[in-house]
């Protein structure tokens, strides 16, 4: 056991904890976060998905000792109390059926526009490959970030310059 | 009338909690229940187990309007139904419909859904059941409440109950519209204390009658599902984030051979491991207790144990299965249907074509496994879980563990997908009886490999088809002979069958004889006969290939076979694969009409809203790389009739199959809720998609080989069409009547899928795939043994 110090959504927290625990775990059982979730401790699905430096990183093989970044995780994605346009383009097309993936759904969307806001139909099926959902909500994922990113390109002032998302 | 206090504890518990909510967010009503599972979950995860309550844990009476619809004094309401939501949406469409009869605002309401204690017993969900079974006696609960607050109305106004008018809970005199009260101010925080009448709970009804379906205001809308907010912002406490004080986690070790027999146990090969609590074990079921959950995962990896291999094994290899099925003696048969006289009609054909088609095992393999927290604290036992049949889980799980049915319940929370799999789903037994065992809270999850080995299969099915076309073309024989393996198929967290169960020895005198589907269309066929069979594999019990309810049991197995059939005989009879069938549903031999009436409103549909361009399967194929087709199919479930086309383009030098469009009518009579209606029906058909192009359980003779999502490969982002069109079809020959029923909407779209695809490889490349999934190998190697 060794002191581990994260910094999740703006708070910092530190933590007496196994240095390889993954991340995963203390997320969802240590500070009591329910957007990241357990779906297969193997990397393979993607419901355990936080962003850390920019990339969509899957929690559940990442020792928490290896993070030194903040993590956002899908709480952290609204701001002043206003959903992020991904999260609302998701209610606006009633994406989830059961919605245990969605969080994964989310966050690589995320990561995706932030790196390349104006995907093709082809980008999108590419950057979420590897992002599973059972209910096969797939169809509904892919109208959501085409929606979204217009909102977010819409919301860009005309100068160019990037606002937060 | 009586006081609240009259109210039993927990229910007046969730009250308390409600109104808080209410109030807190004024205006906002629809956000304080977007916690799904609803605020009572929420503070029975909290408090948890040193105040867990005392029990006895009632059942509601599905007899007492109560049960059902809670009035509060700010005039909202909460309705408390016995289902639970798999997250087709159906607690948002519950809502609409008991809006509706109680004359109140859809916004001003909530539902309360599928705890033991606090919800009467509808079972549950299953068999897409909702909107066509239950959702009547909620109806006919709210018009009753409806009619009692009039009642009570006219006593306050001094006015009759005909000259008054209702809407938006708030009950006016016609003739003065000045004199007014709400529901709320009637009912100030007291009780109805009606009793209803029926025989059973889907027979409950009040004096008061349903109304019309041209009366219904928020039903036929789309109001967005209330419990979709919580589920993309991270608020939603769902099932596995429960986390009780002094809570521990356990993970099951499972053997490592089909039928293994437990040996020994190492326990000093985990002792010294930090967070270490028990091993605890019986027969041959065996789990490892942990502080925490990373620690139990390590542990459970671990943990050294010897086991036995079974003498014999316990079942083919997955290679070997249809070969094994086709020589195996049935353990059952059903009483053959015949219609006509199909051997002399065999006799008389022109033509006779005969074919076989194969539907492998496949899984539920649901994004997450199997998880549930049980808290044992008091003597009593609570359940946190997302089994889609709770009521039935604590039946179980008392029966298991011996308890009396009142000291057991079970609280209802979203979880991972439904689909029939968390209708057994194991976890429940699981946490019941280690909690017992250490007298601690503790939360059971299984890992990836676990689930995808060991959850519930749906039957693998070999069917023989035969047919007999006249000199005209005319199907005047046909013969459907399905064997399905599903000797010994589960049922709903059964105390002698759930895997717990049978791990530690118990073995039912008289296992279920399983079930094998006969097609459901509604072609007028002379001549025919219909029979299935059931077999068994060589290991009954303890055995990762357990059969339960998969996303309608039997129907893609059956429909891939008779309706790829049906398109193998509209080929030979050089016919138009959609003029094939419609030829078949113009007759009135065995129809009394409105079946077959839907049947041909639903094929035409589906063919208009494609494009379908009429002409004999397969097309000419050229020399390019990408070869296209369409395919059609379509079957019934219950009363709901779908009509599906698939167009697909195979790749001739790698034999990748892509569904380029899908398009999809359907008639499940009355519709709720379009939206969510149309997201369901999507995602319904995707997975047929994925079970035709992906699924398949793998296994040796000692296990089984699918174990992840590499080596079991599911639908992913990548694979999604281009287009999919659903449109919803009324084809009822009276299709404005007042009393318009709800079908079963879920499961029927997935039934024709893995037909349609099928027909549509065939129409591209001429070649016919008769076994289920058309993986890429799979699908090269008939193009090259047919030299395409």
């Amino acid at each position: 056991m060794s002191n581990i110090t994260l910094k999740v959504n703006g708070s910092t927290h530190t933590l007496d904890i196994e240095p390889a625990t993954p991340l995963l775990y203390i997320l969802r059982n240590d500070l009591g976060l329910r957007g990241p979730r357990f779906g297969c401790g193997l990397g393979q699905c993607g419901a355990c998905t936080v962003i850390v430096n920019g990339a969509a990183v899957r929690s559940c093989i990442v020792p928490a000792s290896s993070v030194k970044s903040e993590i956002t995780t899908l709480e952290g994605l609204s701001s002043h109390g206003r959903l992020h346009p991904l999260q609302q383009a998701w209610i606006d097309e009633q994406v989830p059926q059961c919605g245990f993936c969605q969080n994964g759904q989310i966050m690589t969307a995320k990561a995706m526009l932030d790196k390349n806001p104006h995907p093709t139909d082809a980008q999108i099926r590419e950057s979420m490959n590897a992002t599973l959902c059972r209910c096969m909500t797939y169809y509904g994922i892919q109208a959501a970030i085409k929606r979204a990113a217009k909102v977010i390109a819409d919301a860009r002032p005309a100068s160019g310059k990037e606002v937060a998302a | 009338m009586t006081a609240s206090t009259g109210i039993p504890k927990r229910v007046e518990q969730v009250l308390t909690t409600h109104r808080r909510g209410f109030l807190k967010s004024a205006g906002l009503l629809v956000v304080s229940f977007a916690t799904g599972a609803g605020p009572f979950t929420e503070a029975d995860a909290q408090t948890g187990g040193a105040t867990q309550g005392a029990g006895p844990y009632p059942d509601p009476d599905f007899r007492q309007l109560d049960s059902w619809i809670v009035i509060h004094e700010n005039n909202t309401a909460t309705f408390y139904v016995g289902k639970t939501d798999c997250g087709q949406g159906t607690g948002t469409s519950f809502r609409q419909l008991m809006s509706d009869e109680l004359d109140i605002a859809f916004d001003r309401t909530a539902c309360i859904m599928g705890s033991t204690d606090n919800t009467v017993d509808q079972g549950g969900s299953g068999g897409s059941t909702a909107m066509e079974r239950d959702s009547w006696p909620m109806r006919r609960a709210a018009a009753e409440a409806r009619r009692v607050l009039l009642e009570m109305g006219s006593v306050r106004l001094e006015a009759p109950v005909d000259q008054l008018a209702v809407g938006n809970a708030v009950i006016t005199v016609k003739a003065d519209p000045s004199r007014r009260v709400t529901y709320g101010e009637l009912i100030a925080g007291k009780k109805f204390n009606v009793t209803l009448t029926g025989a059973n709970v889907n027979a409950v009804t009040g004096a008061a009658k349903v109304k019309a379906v041209q009366d219904l205001k928020y039903t036929g809308q789309s109001p967005q599902r209330y419990d979709i907010p919580a589920k993309v912002d991270g608020s939603l406490k769902w099932a596995v984030d429960v986390n009780l004080p002094g809570m521990v986690h356990a993970r099951n070790v499972k053997p490592p051979f089909a039928g293994a027999k437990l040996t020994g146990i190492d326990e000093s090969s985990v002792r010294n491991m930090p967070g270490f609590v028990k091993v605890v074990t019986k027969g041959n079921y065996l789990a490892v207790v942990c502080e925490r959950e990373e620690q139990a995962i390590r542990a459970a990896r671990q943990l050294k144990a010897t086991w036995e291999k079974p003498a014999t094994a316990p079942f083919p290899a997955s290679e070997d299965l249809f070969q094994y099925m086709r020589a195996a003696t049935p353990t059952s048969a059903s009483n053959p249907i015949v219609v006509g006289s199909p051997d002399a009609a065999f006799s008389g054909a022109a033509k006779i074509i005969e074919a076989e088609y194969e539907t492998p095992f496949q899984g539920h393999t649901a994004i997450a496994g199997a998880h549930a927290t049980a808290d044992p604290s008091n003597g009593q036992m609570t359940i946190y879980s997302n089994d889609m049949k709770s009521y039935g889980m604590r039946n179980g799980v008392a029966a298991f563990l011996g308890m009396p049915r009142e000291k057991v319940r079970v609280v209802w929370m979203e979880g991972p997908q439904g689909y029939g799999r968390t209708a057994a789903d194991d976890a429940g037994c699981e946490a019941a009886w280690i909690a017992r065992e250490i007298g601690r809270p503790v939360r059971v999850q299984w890992m990836r490999d676990e689930e995808t080995a060991w959850d519930t299969k749906g039957p693998a099915f070999l069917v023989k088809m035969r047919g007999g076309l006249d000199a005209n073309g005319r199907l005047v024989a046909y013969d459907y002979n399905a064997r399905s393996c599903d000797y010994n198929h589960v049922g709903y967290n059964e105390a002698d069958t759930v895997l717990i169960a049978q791990l530690m020895g118990s073995r039912r005198t008289k296992p279920a004889a399983g079930s094998s589907a006969t097609p459901s269309d509604m072609y007028a066929i002379p001549n025919r006969r219909m029979v299935g069979e059931v077999v068994g594999l060589p290991m009954a019990w303890e055995t990762p290939l357990r059969t339960g309810n998969l996303r309608d049991p039997n129907g893609p197995q059956s429909t891939f076979a008779a309706e790829s059939f049906i398109d193998e005989l509209a080929a030979a009879a050089k016919a138009d694969p959609l003029d094939f069938r419609l030829k078949m549903l113009t007759a009135d031999a065995d129809d009394n009409g409105f079946r077959r009436a839907r049947s041909i409103a639903a094929l035409k549909a589906v063919a208009e809203t494609y494009g379908w361009d009429a002409r004999p399967s397969p097309k000419p194929i050229g020399n390019a790389n990408i070869l296209t087709g369409r395919g059609i199919a379509y079957s019934f479930r219950g009363q709901t009739v779908v009509a599906q086309i698939a167009e697909v383009e195979v790749n001739r030098q790698t034999g990748h199959v892509w569904a380029k469009r899908l398009a999809c009518a359907h008639d499940c009579g009355l519709v709720v809720n379009p939206q969510s209606l149309r997201r369901t029906v999507e995602c319904a058909m995707l997975h047929g998609l994925s079970r035709a192009i992906h699924e398949e359980v793998r296994f040796d003779t000692e296990k089984i080989t699918s174990v992840d999502w590499l080596s079991h490969p599911t639908l992913r982002h990548a694979d999604v069409p281009e287009r999919i069109d659903v449109v919803l079809v009324n084809g009822d020959p009276n299709p404005n009547r007042p009393d318009l029923p709800p079908y079963g909407a879920g499961e029927a779209a997935l039934k024709p899928m893995l037909a349609a695809i099928a027909n549509a490889v065939y129409d591209a490349t001429g070649v016919r795939i008769r076994r289920v999934p058309f993986r890429d190998a799979r699908v090269l190697a008939a193009l090259k043994a047919a030299r395409v």
